[in-house]
Parts: C-alpha cells; sequence; structure tokens
C-alpha cells in the first residue's frame, strides 16, 4: 500500500520539520508569555545564527557544534543587551513589535548585503544520513534537532515549573507589581529570560543551517507560521510551543502531500483563523 | 466675528495651494519632479490611511502591504486581463481591499485579550499568504503581470498627468478622511479606544463596529492606491508588491509625523520621503531601508508621539486659536423622573466565577426607581463585580438582569450604555489624551442622551463639569489632575450619559471630609433629577446618611436587604463585619 506509506512518511516528516517550528517558537512563546515583549526580531536572529553557522562551516572551517558553542553565548548577551534597551525606554508590548520588526528589516539587509540573497545550502556528511524505521525513512539530522526540542521544551518547562526562578517569573507576568511587593527581584530575571530567548534562536539557527536552505527573506515566511504555533500553543508553554509545532508540521506535511506543496504555508494560517473563530477563548 | 477674515485667508491659501498642485502637470515640468512628487503623493495616501486605523486607535497594522496589494492585482487582473476600463478598476480595487481589511478585523477584534498585537501579527500573516496565494494561482502565476496594454485617459497631453492627478486625488482624499474622521464621533471613538478600551466600550462606544469601519476605509485607500500604482508602473510582481517595504515606510512616516494628528502621517511622508530622495543616490535599496529600520527604532524609543504635537504648539503660538467659550445647556428633565414606582433593574440569580473563584454565587435584587441603593460587604463579597455584570464588562455565568422590562445581560457593554445605564470606577480611569471637555461630551454622545449635534454635546458637557466644579480644568489633560478633580471627572462623565441607573463604585473612597459632604450633596442632586443610584461605598456613615435601601454582600451572597437600619442590626451582617462574639 504505497498510498499509506507515503502519509506515515509525510506524518514522520511532518513531525520532524514541525518540531524545528517548536523550536523556533520557543523563544518567542516565552517572551511574549513572560515579558509581554513580542519579538519580532527573534526570526531574524535564527537567520543570523543560520547564516553565522553556515558561513563559520563552510568559509572558516569550523564544524556545526562549534559555531553553536560560539554564536548561542554571543546571542544570550544580545538578548539582555534588547531587554535592557526595552526596560530603559520603558518600552510597551506594541511598542516593542515596531521595535523588533525594524530590527528583523536590519538583520534581513545585513545577511542581504554580506551573503547576497542567492539561496545557500550547508552540506556536511550528516546532511544525507538517516536510518530506516519500519520501512520510513528518518533523517538522522531531523531527528536529533527533534530531540534538542524537545530537551529545550521540557527543560524550561520544567525550569519555569519547579525552580524559584521559573515561579519568580510566572508570578511576575501574572502581576509584576504584587510579585516585586514579595520580595521577588523581577529585573535581573527578565534580563535572564531575554537571555535565554535570544540563545534559543541562536540554537534554533544551528538547525536551520543544518537541515534548511537559506534565503534572506526567510524570516518573513516563519512568521506566520510560528506565530500561529506560539498562539496554539499557548503563550508561556514551552512544551504547548512544541506541540502546537508539531501539530503544524504535520498538517503542512499532509498538505504538501495532498494539495501541492506551494499551498504549505496557507495551513498555519488557515488553522489559526479555525482557532480563533471556533475558540476564541483559547487565547 | 472678526476672526471669520482669518479663516477666510485659511481657505483662500489651501484654494491656491491645490490649484498649485493640480497645475504641475501643465508647467511643462521635466518629468522627474513629476515622478517625484506622484511617489510623494503615493507615500502620504498610504501613511495617512494606514493612521486612520492603526495611529487613531493604536491597532498598528503591519499588513497595510496586503491593503495595497489587492488594489494592485485587482487592477492587473480586471484591466489588464479583463479589459475592464482602469477607472472602473480603482473602486473595485478599494471595494477588495475593504472587505478584506473588514474580514480580517472581523476575526481578530472579538477577541478579550492580545486584540493588538494579534492583530498585529495577524495583518503580517495576511500579507505573506496573501502572496502565496496570488503567486501560485492564475492571479499571478509567479511571473508577474504586465499592465502595459491598459488604456489611460490623457490629461494635461499625457497619462503622466493622469497619474500625477490621481496621486493628488488619493492624497487629497486621504488627508481629507483623516481629518474629518479625527473630527467625528467615530474619531473620538478611536481615540477613545487608544487611551483605553474596555472603558471605550462600558462609556457606550461600539469598539467592535468602530474598528471594523476604520479598517475598512484604511484597507480601501491602500487597494486605491494600490490599484492605480499598478498602472503607473505597468508590470507588477508578487516580490515587489507584498513587500516590507510597503509595510513599514507607512509605520515610519506615520509615527515620525505623529500619529493621532490628521496631518501628521502625511507630515512624516513628506519628510521622509525628501531625506529619502537626498541620501538614496548612494546606498543600495536594501541598505536604504536599514536605515529608515533605523530611524523607526530611533522615533519609538525617542519621540513616540511623533513631531506633530511640537508643530502645532508652534502653530498655535503664531496664529493663536480662536478662544472658544461653551455656555451650559442644562438638559431636559429626564423623561422617568416622575414615572411610577416599581423596578428599573432586576437582577436576578446572577453567577459569575473567575476561573475556581466564585465571585457571584446566585445574586437577586432589585433596584427601584428614584432610590439610592447602597451596595455594601467585606473586600472581594463581589460588590465591584455585580457592577461589572450590570454595565456588561463581563458575561454572566447564569441568571437575568432586567432593565426596565428589557433583558441586558446578553447585550454588549455599549448597548447597556446607550440604554442607560453608567457606571463611575473606583480607580478613575480617564481617557489620558482626551481633554476632560472631550472625556464629558464623550459620554453624551455615546451615553443615553444620544447628543448628536456639536452645541448640545458641549454645552451639556460644559453643564456636568459645572455641575461636579471641574469647569476650570475642561482643557487640561486627565494626568494634569489630582485624585479629587480626577473622581468629579468620573462622576461628570458618568451624569453627561444620562443614565436612569447609576453605578457608583466607591467614588468617596480618598476623599477628605469636606470633600466628602460636597460629593454627598452632589449625589442627592443627581438622584433628585430622577436618576435611581447604585452606590458601592466602605464608608457606613456615607451609606447611611444616603441610602434609602442597602444591599449586603458577602462572598458572593446577597445575605441582607432593607433600610440603613434595619440591614445594620441584622445579626447576619453583625457577624459578618464584627464577628461571632458581637452578634446578637
Amino acid at each position: 500500500m504505497p498510498g499509506l506509506n507515503l502519509v506515515e512518511q509525510s506524518l514522520i516528516t511532518g513531525f520532524l520539520a514541525g518540531s524545528l517550528y517548536g523550536l523556533l517558537a520557543l523563544g518567542l512563546s516565552l517572551s511574549w508569555g513572560l515579558l509581554k515583549l513580542v519579538n519580532i526580531g527573534h526570526f531574524a536572529m535564527a537567520l543570523l545564527s543560520a547564516y553565522l553557522t553556515w558561513y563559520f562551516g563552510t568559509e572558516l572551517g569550523i564544524p556545526a557544534w562549534w559555531a553553536g558553542a560560539i554564536i548561542v553565548p554571543v546571542f544570550f548577551v544580545y538578548g539582555v543587551a534588547l531587554h535592557w534597551v526595552f526596560v530603559k525606554f520603558r518600552v510597551s508590548e506594541m511598542a516593542s513589535m515596531l521595535i523588533t520588526f525594524a530590527l528583523a528589516i536590519i538583520v534581513e539587509s545585513f545577511i542581504q548585503t554580506i551573503w547576497t540573497a542567492d539561496f545557500r545550502r550547508y552540506s556536511t556528511p550528516l546532511a544525507d544520513q538517516s536510518f530506516m524505521l519500519g520501512g520510513l525513512y528518518v533523517p538522522k539530522l531531523n531527528l536529533l534537532a527533534c530531540l534538542v526540542a524537545a530537551l529545550l521544551a521540557v527543560g524550561t518547562w520544567g525550569w519555569l515549573k519547579f525552580t524559584y526562578a521559573g515561579k519568580a517569573l510566572r508570578a511576575c507576568a501574572e502581576d509584576a507589581p504584587i510579585a516585586s511587593a514579595y520580595g521577588i527581584d523581577h529585573k535581573s530575571l527578565t534580563y535572564l529570560l531575554s537571555g535565554i530567548c535570544a540563545a534559543y534562536a541562536g540554537v534554533a539557527g544551528v538547525f536551520i543551517a543544518l537541515i534548511g536552505t537559506l534565503a534572506p527573506n526567510e524570516i518573513w515566511t516563519w512568521i506566520g507560521v510560528v506565530f500561529a504555533v506560539v498562539i496554539i500553543g499557548r503563550l508561556g508553554n514551552p512544551v504547548g510551543a512544541l506541540l502546537g509545532g508539531i501539530l503544524i508540521g504535520v498538517c503542512e506535511a499532509l498538505t504538501q502531500s495532498a494539495v501541492n506543496p506551494a499551498w504549505a504555508p496557507l495551513v498555519s494560517f488557515s488553522v489559526l483563523i479555525l482557532l480563533l473563530l471556533v475558540k476564541p477563548k483559547w487565547i | 466675528m472678526d476672526l471669520s477674515g482669518n479663516r477666510f485667508a485659511g481657505y483662500a491659501a489651501l484654494a491656491v495651494l491645490a490649484a498649485g498642485l493640480i497645475a504641475v502637470p501643465a508647467l511643462d515640468l521635466p518629468a522627474f519632479y513629476v515622478a517625484f512628487l506622484f511617489v510623494l503623493y503615493y507615500w502620504v495616501a498610504l501613511a495617512t490611511s494606514w493612521a486612520i486605523l492603526s495611529g487613531f486607535a493604536g491597532y498598528w497594522s503591519f499588513g497595510h502591504a496586503a491593503f495595497f496589494g489587492t488594489g494592485v492585482y485587482a487592477s492587473a487582473t480586471f484591466a489588464a486581463k479583463l479589459g475592464v476600463p482602469f477607472l472602473l478598476t480603482i473602486p473595485i480595487a478599494a471595494l477588495l481591499a475593504a472587505g478584506l481589511g473588514a474580514g480580517v478585523g472581523f476575526v481578530v477584534f472579538r477577541l478579550q485579550r492580545l486584540r493588538g498585537e494579534l492583530f498585529a501579527l495577524m495583518t503580517i500573516s495576511v500579507t505573506f499568504v496573501l502572496a502565496t496565494v496570488v503567486s501560485n494561482t492564475p492571479i499571478d502565476g509567479g511571473l508577474g503581470v504586465y499592465l502595459i496594454s491598459v488604456q489611460v485617459p490623457e490629461v494635461f497631453g499625457s497619462s503622466t498627468g493622469t497619474f500625477y492627478l490621481l496621486g493628488l486625488f488619493f492624497a487629497a482624499l486621504s488627508i481629507w478622511t483623516a481629518w474629518k474622521i479625527s473630527r467625528s464621533k467615530l474619531g473620538l471613538g478611536l481615540f477613545a479606544i487608544h487611551d483605553d478600551e474596555d472603558v471605550a466600550e462600558v462609556k457606550g462606544v461600539p469598539t467592535f463596529r468602530y474598528k471594523i469601519w476604520a479598517f475598512a476605509i484604511s484597507s480601501g485607500i491602500a487597494g486605491a492606491v494600490g490599484s492605480v500604482y499598478a498602472i503607473y508602473v505597468s508590470y507588477v510582481t508578487v516580490g515587489d508588491t507584498f513587500d516590507v517595504t510597503v509595510i513599514m515606510y507607512p509605520v515610519v512616516m506615520t509615527i515620525f509625523g505623529g500619529s493621532r494628528h490628521w496631518l501628521g502621517p502625511a507630515f512624516g511622508a513628506v519628510i521622509i520621503e525628501a531625506a529619502l530622495y537626498t541620501a538614496a543616490a548612494g546606498p543600495e535599496a536594501s541598505i536604504g531601508r536599514a536605515i529608515v529600520a533605523l530611524g523607526l527604532i530611533l522615533t519609538v524609543l525617542l519621540l513616540p508621539s511623533g513631531v506633530m504635537p511640537s508643530i502645532v504648539r508652534l502653530w498655535r503660538s503664531i496664529f493663536p486659536p480662536r478662544k472658544v467659550t461653551y455656555r451650559a445647556t442644562a438638559p431636559a428633565a429626564s423623561a422617568t423622573a416622575s414615572a411610577a414606582d416599581g423596578a428599573v433593574l432586576t437582577i436576578d440569580g446572577v453567577k459569575k466565577s473567575f476561573g475556581g473563584v466564585q465571585a457571584l454565587k446566585g445574586v437577586s435584587l432589585e433596584v427601584r426607581r428614584g432610590e439610592i441603593l447602597g451596595l455594601v460587604g467585606p473586600n472581594g463579597s463581589g460588590k465591584s463585580t455585580l457592577i461589572n455584570m450590570i454595565t456588561g464588562h463581563y458575561p454572566l455565568d447564569s441568571g437575568t438582569i432586567m432593565f426596565d422590562g428589557v433583558p441586558i445581560h446578553e447585550l454588549p457593554a455599549h448597548d447597556i450604555a446607550a440604554l442607560g445605564i453608567a457606571r463611575s470606577y473606583q480607580i478613575p480611569r480617564p481617557f489620558d489624551r482626551l481633554t476632560v471637555r472631550a472625556n464629558v461630551a464623550l459620554s453624551g454622545m455615546f451615553g443615553a442622551g444620544k447628543l448628536d449635534d456639536e452645541a448640545s454635546v458641549y454645552g451639556q458637557a460644559q453643564h456636568w463639569m459645572e455641575f461636579c466644579g471641574i469647569a476650570n480644568r475642561a482643557d487640561d489633560f486627565p494626568p494634569q489632575l489630582n485624585l479629587h478633580e480626577r473622581k468629579f471627572l468620573e462622576l461628570a462623565r458618568a451624569l453627561a450619559a444620562r443614565p436612569r441607573v447609576l453605578c457608583l463604585d466607591e467614588v468617596l473612597s480618598g476623599l477628605n471630609h469636606t470633600e466628602v459632604d460636597a460629593a454627598l450633596d452632589l449625589i442627592r442632586r443627581i438622584r433628585d433629577n430622577g436618576t435611581s443610584i447604585v452606590f458601592v461605598e466602605h464608608l457606613m456613615r456615607a451609606v447611611v446618611a444616603l441610602s434609602d435601601r442597602v444591599a449586603v454582600l458577602n462572598e458572593g451572597e446577597l445575605i441582607a436587604v432593607g433600610t440603613p437600619e434595619e440591614t445594620m442590626r441584622d445579626p447576619h451582617v453583625v457577624r459578618v463585619y464584627l464577628g461571632d462574639a458581637h452578634a446578637a
């Protein structure tokens, strides 16, 4: 039954691709849910990380894992700095969107100026390796990305749920003045979280470089998809972001195999519209 | 009337400017200047139309390219492929874009939370989804569409003249529309939505409908501009149409110019377009875009209100505005003032829980015509929740609320306000960027008074400001007022709504002894005008002095109703307030 096999294969592909969406959504969901900042620049930073990984690998001969080890801490510092600006200028939720939107445009034109608008593909020995699972083809890199996404999502969930810092952050998101009245040092925790979100963009970028094809305008393609994922997974919920990503990934893969690959971007949008119409209280 | 000359001079200057601009193509200037002006008009129209929703109501759309693009491809399809005359495609484009805008608004504006953020993100998504649809269907097919074959009527002997005039027309139309709206009831509603949408709804602004209208108008103009632009460039592609530049420029121009002023976006467009033009010789497009993006960041951080407020101040120092004096007009006596006794408001079995907390566990209560009903109870007993239920701020879980025989518990808050229920907020929630006068006038326009002519709106606003003793602060903004004045502003705007039932939520808290006495006197006079009052208060001296009846809530249940003396002696009530030891 080749038909069924095709469906199963697209389920696997979609699951793995979806976990990458989840990885991208993670940082966005956390900063939106817990810091009340909608960071459109998150996608641009992920793409920048991907380009850097690719550049380190192909031009400087630095393997992706080492590139990640350089990029992630640097991005953490960027996240802290960005939050410093937001705090310093008391940027509102809506203004944060304008600023990070502008940042996304700056990063996009930076990438375009340095690396041109051509498609880039990072071929590593691992890129084409896969194994068979019950007659289905599982690419190793995608599986690794999925595992990392799961690890980060569950780890972050545990951190928010069980540690003092995590509980404090959730309390602040609920009601910052009351939380600080209980002696929670709100400010330094938000810097930490903003740094973590940016670091997650860095991690996502490494995998995007290893798995996907890079082009500067990818930033805008992702926004629609990942934003739907964040809403579906509920704001500030890391495991929800991962599950939402997988849901969208699977739906997209099924659409691609059943209809036409070109229509995939419509999937997440339709799912989101449906959710908002049928269950507006989900938000 | 000595200043009418000034006004006449203004109109004359405007007419000369218009004639001069219209005549530009006839001057036989180098084509380059005409093209530059066309592009300028194009941005003025896009930025100004963007501001009609996004600037006035504060819902930032990142999707102007979607509506612009709808117009572009409407022309590409109707004019180039179906042979519809070009000028006829402009209204088609405008209608399609307006429809798309209204559709997006319909999905997002209903949400209770995160409306602004979701709206922004949804508009970005729409842009790129539309790009996908257009490039994967015969509308474009991925190769772009040529519009060379489209016949363009010639003005001043060339089609350039036609485009110039169309550009000028839409720039002028969008500015005129923004000006008209900013002075209309719709505009006042949008400004109120920007400041505090929930309060706007409770004051009677039909927020959902207004946002959709504003967005449809804004999108429609963008669609019309797109349609003209498509024929002007004569070859359109998905990449150039649904471009982040088209999203970003109107935003930058509007915010730089000043998003709450009708002329702000146009002013920003002129300055930024001129700056870009001077700089454009150098860097390539992507770098130019990055520089504008940097400009956006700096503007948002350093000049969030834009330059328009400073310009307005400068203008007024040169041309002082005509001093308008408002004469207070007392409103006609309330029709129900002398009506028979009986319940005006009947609350029956109202339940409400928030998550696991049952705030109201089935409360039944009636408010009689012309009475002052004191609503008391410990903190968290559900008093404010009950007020929120009556005014429609929250939907109730079960039960009914009848107002003069009309069920109101399923109505949206603005309809309840229009029927004649008003409230004041315990912590005053004025619209901070509207003057005290505008705050009070808004209630008159949207409340049960349903005033629509300017004279009676502002006349009655003056009356209520004088009634509450804040007329001397009429032209100040609420943040400049002290707590006492803000409390009386709350009262003034609740009264300006001409309610038949007025809910006062702790109006006395934070006032000193004399201020309390003044407020009590005021409340009695309000009742003497025929308004029934539900009066939430902790200050027992005031409750006993004012109330005809007192209702006591505890933990979401009504434990006693009756005259102040009866209820204060009720053992239940004594137990709740003073503990078991004091209960008889």
